[in-house]
């Protein structure tokens, strides 16, 4: 019997008896679907918790004055006790590094903002004119700030748009001359509406150029460093190549700590990911389920069909035609599940976008495979019994059943 | 040498605890081209005997030679081997597969031995065509009348040029006329130089046949030879 008479007969007893092959594939479609549409969910959370992140700006590096971690007991320990200060000279420092792009140092502090008879507690951020890209932030109206040298206290100063609103109203914002603390800064632009993001909602918050900022506050610190690395693979070495400059020029020792928004990102990905496994595994059960199912409905066709597998040795047809018969139908159920499954899957999936559209539901391609493949396999390995049932039928008991 | 050669055949079926010989030492030899008729009450092993020459059975003891070949020690494929390209069978309810067509059932055996589709096609085309069923070739067999059903199954009996076609009780399920139809074809096949072995209740069907084999509890008890046939 060649293999392609096997196919063609395994297609006909699969589709004599429609009714039992529809429930069959029925079963089996159920169990890919719920793996692609459980999976979709649970890799659109996944995607939509990492774009979130991503949104704060990409490939960051964030370094913040002090040692966190305790450091062993040796030389550098024994003669300083204060971590330096951060400044903007080891800010510009860090722009060595080869595998950085962009910096923008933070200087922070609370001020309050007047303008026309208007008063208003402000937070004041002094940065650099990068600090607008790193963010990925939108202008609303105007200019971020002018990328100048960062020595230069311009008098100048961008607006957060919830500040915009209270202060001016309905009123043009640029160009408008507005006191913060006691310096008079000319308004050059106001930021989009962005919302919350590092602990600051940005549409509360005054910039200005980070040396206007350490004027204002009299000091030389820096809140924080925001590194952008080249790429997302470049940020740990570029945390490497940061931590040496930085070791450099502090004699040997590493009083910054370095903190990669990838490793806050990577602990979310791999929670939502174990999360997607977990009820990829749940979905799975139901695929065991349906390759019992297959099982039992080929057992029942054996049973159906053993006049048929009498005939069939009495023409001849050895154990292992007989075997690979039935395999043959077992892994044809099984297929047209996975396949009926897997559209179905991506109907749901397609169904979740539209009810969802922030969630962007599509299913993992390792879980639309692993899907396929487990049905193959449960319906394939819960056919071989069958099959080895029918190939050891005794001819003549077969052919005596009517 | 005889084309099959029973000799000390055994078959003991066990019962719950006793033991039952449905063959008992039969010793029996037919010739190529033989009309044979088995007959027997119910119960006296001509059906057992039938599987065993189609070797669908095998013996407890005695050996059994197929064209001067001992068949009863063979593996389970050899003696497919040997079912698919020696014997044909005709059955009492036809055995028909239901989902298949008239065409399809006939082709079956040449699709066990994997003959090409083509060469199939035409073989079974012209099988069809000389048991008059060119007609019939679409339809499955519950389209079918009983008469057309069994030739049919001679057809698909046939189409593989078997050496021997056993034929256990072809008439029992079809009326008068139309059995006489299927038997005169069976002869004809036969009177072609097939031998033909027939398990028959019926004493007219047995009547016919030039050799008359009478069974009873397991053993021969008559082997009876006419010189010519009936005409």
């Amino acid at each position: 019997m060649t293999p392609a008479d096997t196919l063609r007969f395994a297609t006909r007893a699969a589709s004599g008896y429609p009714l039992r092959t529809a429930l069959m594939v029925l079963a089996m479609s159920i169990g890919v679907a719920a793996v692609v549409v459980l999976t979709a969910l649970g890799d659109g959370a996944r995607r939509y918790v990492v774009n979130e992140f991503s949104a704060l700006g990409s490939n960051l590096v964030i370094v913040l004055p002090g040692r966190t971690a305790t450091g062993g007991f040796g030389l550098g320990n024994l003669v300083t006790s204060t971590p330096r200060d951060l400044t903007v000279r080891d800010a510009q420092a860090l722009l060595r590094a080869p595998l950085v792009t962009r910096m923008a140092p933070l200087s922070v502090g609370n001020s309050e903002i007047a303008w026309g008879g208007r008063l208003r507690e402000a937070m004041v951020v002094g940065t650099s004119g990068d600090y607008v890209d790193i963010r990925a932030f939108r202008m609303a109206e105007g200019n971020f700030l002018p990328r100048e040298d960062l020595g230069r206290a311009t008098a100048v100063a961008v607006l957060g748009t919830k500040i915009r609103d209270e202060i001016f109203g309905s009123e043009p914002a640029i160009g408008r001359i507005v006191r913060v603390g006691d310096r008079r800064l000319r308004v050059i632009g106001v930021l989009g509406k962005t919302g919350q993001g590092l602990g600051m909602n940005t549409d509360e918050l005054v910039f200005v150029p980070v040396a206007t900022a350490q004027a204002m506050f009299n000091t030389n610190n820096l809140f924080r460093i925001i590194v952008e690395a080249r790429s997302r693979d470049a940020i740990a070495p570029a945390k490497q190549q940061l931590e040496d400059i930085m070791r450099l020029r502090r004699d040997g020792e590493l009083d910054v700590t370095l903190i990669t928004q990838d490793a806050v990102l990577g602990t979310f990905d791999r929670i939502l990911g174990a999360l997607t496994l977990a009820v990829a595994g749940i979905a799975a059960i139901s695929l065991a389920v349906a390759g019992i199912l297959v099982m039992n409905v080929m057992l029942v066709a054996v049973t159906q069909r053993t006049a048929e597998i009498g005939l069939l040795k009495a023409l001849g047809a050895t154990g292992r035609n007989i075997r690979l018969a039935f395999l043959t139908e077992a892994a044809l159920l099984s297929l047209a599940g996975a396949i009926t499954g897997f559209a179905l899957g991506h109907l749901g999936a397609w169904g979740l976008r539209l009810a969802f559209p922030v969630l962007p539901a599509w299913p993992p391609d390792w879980a639309v495979f692993a899907g396929i493949g487990t049905a193959l396999t449960t319906g394939i390995l819960f056919g071989v019994m069958p099959a080895r049932r029918a190939a050891r039928l005794d001819p003549v008991q077969a052919l005596s059943r009517r | 040498m005889a084309q099959i050669e029973l000799t000390g055949i055994e078959r003991v079926f066990t019962l719950g605890d006793s033991e039952v010989h449905a063959l008992h030492e039969l010793s029996v030899s037919i010739d190529s081209g033989e009309y044979v008729a088995v007959m027997g009450p119910s119960g006296s092993g001509k059906s057992t005997l039938l599987n065993l020459l189609g070797l669908l059975d095998r013996p407890n003891a005695g050996t059994y030679r197929l064209e001067g070949r001992d068949v009863t020690t063979l593996s389970p494929d050899e003696q497919a081997e040997v079912r698919r390209t020696r014997i044909g069978f005709v059955f009492q309810s036809f055995h028909l597969v239901p989902r298949l067509t008239a065409a399809e059932n006939v082709a079956l055996p040449l699709m066990l031995a994997g003959i090409p589709p083509a060469e199939r096609h035409a073989r079974v085309a012209q099988a069809l065509k000389d048991f008059g069923l060119e007609t019939r070739a679409h339809h499955r067999p519950d389209e079918l009348s009983g008469g057309q059903r069994q030739r049919v199954a001679i057809a698909r009996a046939t189409i593989m040029r078997p050496a021997v076609i056993l034929a256990d009780e072809p008439t029992g399920n079809l009326d008068r006329s139309t059995g006489q139809d299927v038997t005169h074809l069976l002869e004809d096949l036969n009177a072609a130089g097939v031998t033909l072995i027939v398990v028959t209740h019926d004493p007219v069907m047995g009547g016919r046949a030039r050799r008359r084999l009478m069974m009873e509890d397991g053993r021969l008890l008559h082997d009876v030879r006419e010189p010519a046939p009936v005409p």
